[in-house]
């Protein structure tokens, strides 16, 4: 690992100043993400700025009855949170299907966002990767890739993005608030995240030296009966092959509104707009559900080892639509 | 801190850690974990490192009450919280409940992974004594502590890893502990 500088600082500008002052420096949360890629050698800031000292933990109400989830609160605090669990259940489960208790405890809701692909080549110094050392290649193209991505991927990269929280986030709406030198600013969720492109070391939206302050999450109707589940290769903590949170809101037989996200599929949390626009206004019958789950996966380009996933997340959508359905008493019918 | 004034980047900390209930003041290299700094500066070798990377559970200590990993804490970032390792458990020459469960139901075989089961078997019981719920809580009500069942049990404690498999002993030995650890937490 190499030598770093440490500082801890309890107010926001100047962690922004101590950053911004300083080349190849990086804020420190939680840290079970970025202390384990320093090990790695992945990570190699010169000063870590530790910003748990900000009073950043907060979980809050919004005027419009939504929640502000502050950027160090833990992945625990949000999990158990009344609120969270009676406006979105789905976001509880997802956090407690992630990681491990002693990991959710340290793990923080800004660091969640931000944390890496857990791509064997992407971790591997020895290994070429165009998400750690641009233009070096992707071996995972034509090598390990059997829990890599089938949507929105391109051939500079195929890794997906590890979070589970993030999932339900974008299926809500949720909205990033941060601080900069420059003011504060806000970025959707759903914009938050960049298109692989050619530049798959280009990650997030967020400016240089900004400082993730909050999610804030809208009221969403529809989020109150709302459930994530979660395929993965053992029972309990290892990430996501394929994950997918869902949302319904169906009164007299037609679907008022329906939030579907993926996790494991893409480099990003994918919100499955086209399944959404295929169900939103409708009766809910089995047809719909699956022609939803057809549209949404057309455009899924699997790997040689990964088309499983695509039938995985497939049958996914169908199952959680349709135990949502049944939940609310709006069953689907032929 | 940082800047030596001379223009230099400072990459050491004199650092106080308070470790089971003892203040240490101790100079550390800013990238030596709370693992290593237990281990080797204070000679509490009772917290093992098994994978040094977030995986196996084996180095979990308390912080502030709460249990995490201490191979992925560095060691002053941990200033100024309360540490408790595994030597920190027991109170005057007593075995705390969960410790005498362990023995008493073959709660461990080798017994490398022992001290981070111990002290994540501590969090985990506050963690659901404060109504936490798990991936595998069923009421959905936000209100009600679920019921400390083996499968609630295996769940919560699935960050710790058993090479010798001992499982099952591990989860009667917390199940059977957990109604003495709660009067003595």
């Amino acid at each position: 690992m190499r030598e770093f500088a440490y500082r801890r600082t309890s107010r926001i500008d100047e962690a922004l100043h101590l950053v911004a002052r300083h080349e190849g420096a990086r804020f420190l949360a939680g840290g079970t993400n970025l202390v384990d890629l320093m090990k790695a050698g992945v990570e190699s800031p010169a000063r870590l700025v530790d910003i748990r000292s900000l009073t950043l933990d907060e979980i809050g109400e919004t005027p419009d009855g939504g929640l502000v989830l502050g950027a160090t609160a833990t992945n625990s605090a949000v999990a158990a949170d009344p609120r969270v669990r009676g406006r979105y259940p789905a976001l509880s489960q997802a956090i407690l299907l992630g990681a491990s208790g002693q990991l959710r405890n340290m793990a923080t809701v800004g660091g969640n966002l931000l944390q890496r692909t857990r791509c064997a080549y992407f971790t591997d110094t020895s290994e070429p990767c165009n998400r750690r050392v641009p233009g070096s290649g992707c071996p995972a193209i034509d090598g390990a890739h059997h829990n890599h991505a089938i949507l929105g991927w391109t051939r500079h990269c195929v890794a997906t993005h590890p979070s589970d929280m993030a999932v339900p986030l974008i299926a809500f709406d949720a909205v990033v608030r941060y601080e900069a030198l420059d003011g504060p600013g806000a970025i959707p969720l759903s914009e938050f995240y960049l298109p692989v492109g050619d530049r798959p070391d280009r990650e997030t939206a967020l400016p240089d030296g900004a400082l993730i302050t909050a999610v804030t999450v809208p009221a969403v109707k529809a989020a109150g009966r709302s459930r994530y589940r979660k395929v993965r290769e053992r029972a309990s903590y290892a990430f996501a092959t394929v994950s997918v949170a869902a949302a319904l809101d169906v009164r007299d037989g037609v679907v008022q509104d329906v939030r579907l996200a993926l996790g494991g599929v893409a480099s990003r949390p994918w919100r499955a707009r086209l399944a959404e626009s295929a169900l939103r206004g409708g009766p809910l019958t089995a047809e719909r559900i699956s022609a939803a789950a057809d549209v949404e996966l057309a455009a899924a380009e699997p790997l040689r080892d990964n088309a499983y996933k695509v039938t995985l997340a497939r049958n996914l959508i169908e199952a959680v639509v349709t135990e949502l359905a049944a939940d609310t008493g709006e069953e689907s019918n032929g | 801190m940082t800047d030596n004034g001379r223009g230099e980047i400072e990459t050491r900390s004199e650092i106080s850690l308070r470790v089971n209930d003892v203040d240490y003041r101790v100079a550390v290299d800013n990238r030596r974990t709370l693992l290593d700094a237990v281990r080797d500066d204070l000679g509490l070798t009772g917290t093992k490192k098994g994978c040094d990377h977030g995986q196996c559970g084996a180095c979990t200590v308390l912080l502030g009450g709460r249990r995490v990993l201490s191979c992925l804490t560095l060691a002053v970032a941990a200033e100024g919280a309360a540490v408790t390792t595994v030597e920190g458990l027991a109170g005057d020459g007593e075995l705390r409940p969960i410790q005498e469960a362990f023995v008493r139901l073959d709660g461990f075989q080798c017994g490398f992974c022992t001290p981070g089961q111990l002290c994540s078997a501590v969090g985990m019981l506050a963690e659901h004594a404060a109504g936490w719920p798990s991936a595998v809580t069923r009421d959905g009500s936000p209100e009600r502590t679920p019921e400390l069942t083996e499968e609630e049990i295996r769940e919560r404690m699935s960050g710790n890893l058993c090479r010798c498999s001992a499982y099952p002993s591990i989860v009667r030995a917390i199940l059977e502990a957990s109604a003495r650890e709660a009067v003595a937490g």
